[in-house]
């Protein structure tokens, strides 16, 4: 199966029902994407499929194997930081940073759609994902502070 | 002021999960000193000026209190480059940072020119721990004595080399300069060729809070840009050459016997290693999908009990269930006479509290990376104890520890909840027998069922007042959840304060502020009821009998901030609560709102918070905000649902944590103390947030609500 991730073009062999995250992590050396929960109930494993937001742990690969993948690897652009990162940056955000990855693809993908988020659908885009350490004040002023770069 | 170094405190951590150990002690070695290579200079701060240096010859045995303690030490090696070397680790509370900030205040360094080497028992000193907001007032404070002393010792060496008084050079952005000739050296000049190796005790002059430029400063996460591009390794995404993925056989419910294990489908399949030693069953495989297989192949026999009681009728079991093991830091307090001073009183109230159990869920779950070599076992793991995991280990496998290396890499959150070495020993089991490294990651439910929880607990509270709001007698017994935050901080001449340990039928063990979020919620609560039953109001209350200063001004400042007597809107209540814990001093004000469907919407908290000098302002008030929001949860939902031995809840979807949509609009003050040794400040945010919200609650719709969680619904029943 080839899997298009973060551009590139990659050449898995695996059950097509193993989940995306298994085969980013352990197949492919993409470990950015975390293992929260197993279920699609934390946001720690968020990646991008064709730009929609999609939980990678209870994603079939076989699902995506035609598919646009972005993980957190492929949102540096020649080597600058994607405006979420900056603003994540600027803000110091996180704690532990474990929900990190999921956050940034939550949030990227948000301001891909609405450059200028209200506080209200910021919150609806990222109730998915869970910062246990609770940084969420901090990853909304980010989010805001995003989508003035 | 008493210095906090020399205060014997009791063993943080709520100790039930921790098995009882001996103290470590750490050999005084030069050669130790330089291993991460060349030489320099070394400065190790001792608990004891009696050092006896390269005496390498005294005996293993050595008495507590030994002179060889070394509790952390800097190398500033030939290049001038900083190495600081300290037991404690780093799972978010961002110590990484504030620690470099506070050797670099001292050492006149940027924090970019320093390398905090954490959480390898190899490379760095013994430390028991890191919790109980010890890492701050403790480490910090010897670390920063160190880099003084450090610093002192490269202006000696320049003064010589130049033949100079001292008093003529000041250290300056890594350099020592001669103030008037402007002649400069850098501190690796200065070192080079030499093993220099000196050690401190506690009288070392240090620069005072008010001085400060890098401590005292918002400096950024160091690493940051590591964990926001995914770079950064945590344990769990950590793969050697040929490793194998681990997983365990578990019980189907708690105190289940094995009687059998058909081992023979799950040998069968392809690269499986199956080990089955004792009651451990375990495999391994070259990948997670074929080692969840061989899991699933794996046909058991279990005897299980019958006897188990579940979250519906656990407050009844606790109380039926005391036990009769008494610890030490339990046995309570009594002053005056409580019985006479309730008969006494003029206001009477008596309440019961009721705790329920809650999970950590630290997001990463525990893991560890085992690997055999030539007898020797290293072991990547998150834990907050290193040293402890170390210990298990060496115990497990009958090794010396120095046959047992365990490392931590920055970790994916413990709150108390990553004290022990499950992982560690399932993984290092597996690559025994596989002889290859063994990885391996519990799944969400596993952390859920495996791990231990938050103390469920009872609470009863009998107390008495007088017409002008004078406390007159305080009886206060807790059963189970602990003794952190016991006594109160009121001041009573009568009190009769107790914990009483019970048969938990769940694992439990320390999490975040430990007893204290359950003791100061029913103490907190009841001070509401008082100043209720008296007519007063409760802030008022509060001061009348309080005599702590730091407690005082938490709490003034909140309500100041809050607006605490300004009016509110119909449905709407305001509630106060607050107290100290591990140096840490808050006052927290709630607003709720009630609708005509008796929904309770908590819709602001501003927190007042005080923990003497602060290293980093914002990692701070990220730190009070975090527990702010985690206080939340075990306030108005979380709880662990169980029966039959199983765990109900164990997953996410399941069990409710505090999200986006969860948070109310949070204030939270930073009272700067620059005159008081910098505290800890993991802990103490957390302990306010449930009682301020059950206060507001009582304010808002006249319900006074006993048990924690208070809305597991959303709405007053």
């Amino acid at each position: 199966m080839v899997l298009n991730i973060n551009g590139e073009k990659h050449e898995v062999t695996v059950e097509p029902d193993v989940a995306l995250l298994t085969v980013l992590r352990d197949h492919l050396d993409l470990t950015g994407s975390k293992y929260g929960c197993g279920e699609g109930a934390c946001g720690a494993c968020t990646v991008l499929i064709n730009g929609n937001t999609a939980h990678s742990c209870n994603t079939p690969v076989s699902s995506v194997a035609d598919k646009e993948i972005t993980t957190i690897e492929g949102l540096e652009k020649n080597g600058k930081l994607a405006a979420v990162q900056q603003a994540i940056m600027e803000t110091d955000v996180f704690q532990c940073s474990y929900c990190a990855s999921g956050m940034i693809m939550a949030a990227a993908a948000l301001l891909k759609k609405n450059p200028a988020p209200s506080e209200e659908a910021i919150l609806q885009a990222m109730n998915g994902n869970i910062c246990r350490c609770g940084t969420y004040p901090y990853i909304i002023k980010a989010i805001k502070l995003a989508s003035t770069l | 002021m008493e210095n906090q170094d020399h205060l014997h405190h009791p063993f943080e951590p709520a100790t039930d999960e921790l098995p009882s150990k001996p103290r470590y002690h750490f050999k005084l070695d030069r050669r130790k000193f330089f291993k991460l290579g060349g030489g320099g200079l070394v400065v190790a701060f001792v608990l004891h000026d009696l050092i006896s240096l390269g005496n390498n010859n005294n005996s293993s045995a050595v008495a507590p209190q030994s002179p060889d303690d070394v509790d952390a030490w800097i190398h500033i090696d030939e290049n001038g480059a900083v190495n600081v070397l300290t037991g404690k680790v780093e799972v978010g509370q961002n110590i990484r940072t504030s620690l470099s900030q506070i050797v670099a205040e001292e050492l006149m360094l940027p924090v970019s020119l320093i390398t905090m080497i954490m959480g390898d028992t190899d490379l760095v000193p013994y430390d028991a721990g890191t919790f109980g907001s010890r890492s701050t007032p403790q480490m910090g404070t010897q670390l920063r004595k160190a880099a003084a002393t450090a610093r002192d010792a490269l202006i000696e060496l320049a003064a010589k080399k130049w033949n100079t008084q001292a008093t003529t050079l000041h250290a300056e952005n890594g350099l020592i300069i001669n103030t008037a000739t402007k002649e400069k050296i850098g501190y690796g000049e200065l070192t080079k060729g030499k093993q220099l190796v000196m050690t401190i005790s506690d009288n070392v002059p240090v620069i005072a809070a008010k001085d400060w430029k890098v401590a005292g400063t918002s400096v950024p996460k160091v690493d940051e840009m590591d964990f926001i591009s995914g770079k950064h390794k945590y344990v769990s995404d950590m793969k050697l050459p040929g490793m194998l993925y681990g997983k365990v056989l578990r019980p189907p419910s708690y105190g289940a016997k094995l009687i059998e294990a058909d081992l023979s489908k799950a040998k069968n399949i392809t690269g499986v290693i199956v080990v089955k030693d004792g009651d451990f069953v375990g495999v391994a495989a070259p990948d997670i999908r074929t080692v969840t297989s061989a899991l699933l192949a794996i046909d058991a026999k279990w005897e299980e009990r019958s006897d188990h009681p579940s979250n519906e009728n656990i407050f009844e079991y606790l109380l039926k269930n005391t036990s009769e093991e008494k610890n030490e830091r339990d046995q309570g307090t009594t002053t005056g006479n409580v019985e006479s001073g309730l008969t006494e009183a003029a206001f009477k109230y008596s309440n019961t509290y009721n705790i329920n159990y809650i999970a950590h869920i630290p997001l990463e779950p525990r893991a560890a990376v085992a690997q055999w070599a030539d007898g020797k076992l290293t072991v990547w793991t998150g834990t907050q104890r290193p040293f402890g995991v170390q210990q298990e280990l060496s115990e497990t496998f009958r090794l010396n520890k120095e046959k047992v290396r365990v490392m931590m890499p920055d970790t994916g959150s413990g709150y108390g909840g990553k004290h022990t070495g499950e992982a560690a020993i399932e993984a290092a089991r597996l690559a025994q027998e596989a002889k290859a490294p063994v990885k391996v990651v519990w799944t969400r439910e596993e952390e859920f069922t495996w791990a231990y929880f938050r103390p469920g607990g009872v609470i009863k509270v009998d107390a008495g007042a007088n017409k002008d709001g004078t406390i007159t007698a305080w009886k206060f017994t807790n059963y189970n959840s602990g003794g952190s935050g016991l006594d109160t901080q009121y001041k009573v001449s009568n009190k009769q304060i107790a914990h009483v340990p019970c048969n938990t039928p769940l694992r439990q063990g320390s999490y975040r502020g430990l007893a204290s979020t359950a003791n100061v919620f029913a103490r907190e609560c009841s001070m509401d009821d008082l100043a209720r039953l008296i007519n007063m109001d409760p802030l008022g209350f509060r001061l009348k009998n309080l005599d702590d200063d730091r407690f005082v001004t938490a709490l003034q400042t909140a309500a100041k901030a809050f607006g605490w007597n300004k009016l509110k809107p119909a449905g709407h209540g305001y509630g106060i609560a607050g107290g100290f814990e591990k140096g840490g001093h808050v006052g927290t004000c709630a607003e709720v709102m009630v609708n005509s469907d008796k929904e309770v919407r908590v819709l602001r908290v501003t927190q007042a918070f005080e923990c003497g000098a602060i290293v980093n302002p914002h990692h701070l008030e990220n730190q009070v905000t975090g527990a702010i929001i985690m206080g939340l949860g075990g306030a108005l939902f979380e709880a662990v649902q169980f029966a039959n031995g199983k765990i109900l809840n164990a997953g996410l979807s399941a069990y409710r944590v505090p999200r986006f949509n969860d948070v109310p609009k949070i204030e939270v003050i930073l009272i700067d103390r620059k005159d008081l040794p910098s505290a800890g400040a993991g802990e103490a945010g957390i302990i306010g947030v449930a009682p301020a919200i059950r206060n507001a609650i009582l304010d808002a719709a006249g319900a006074a609500l006993n048990t924690l969680p208070m809305l597991p619904n959303g709405a007053l029943v």
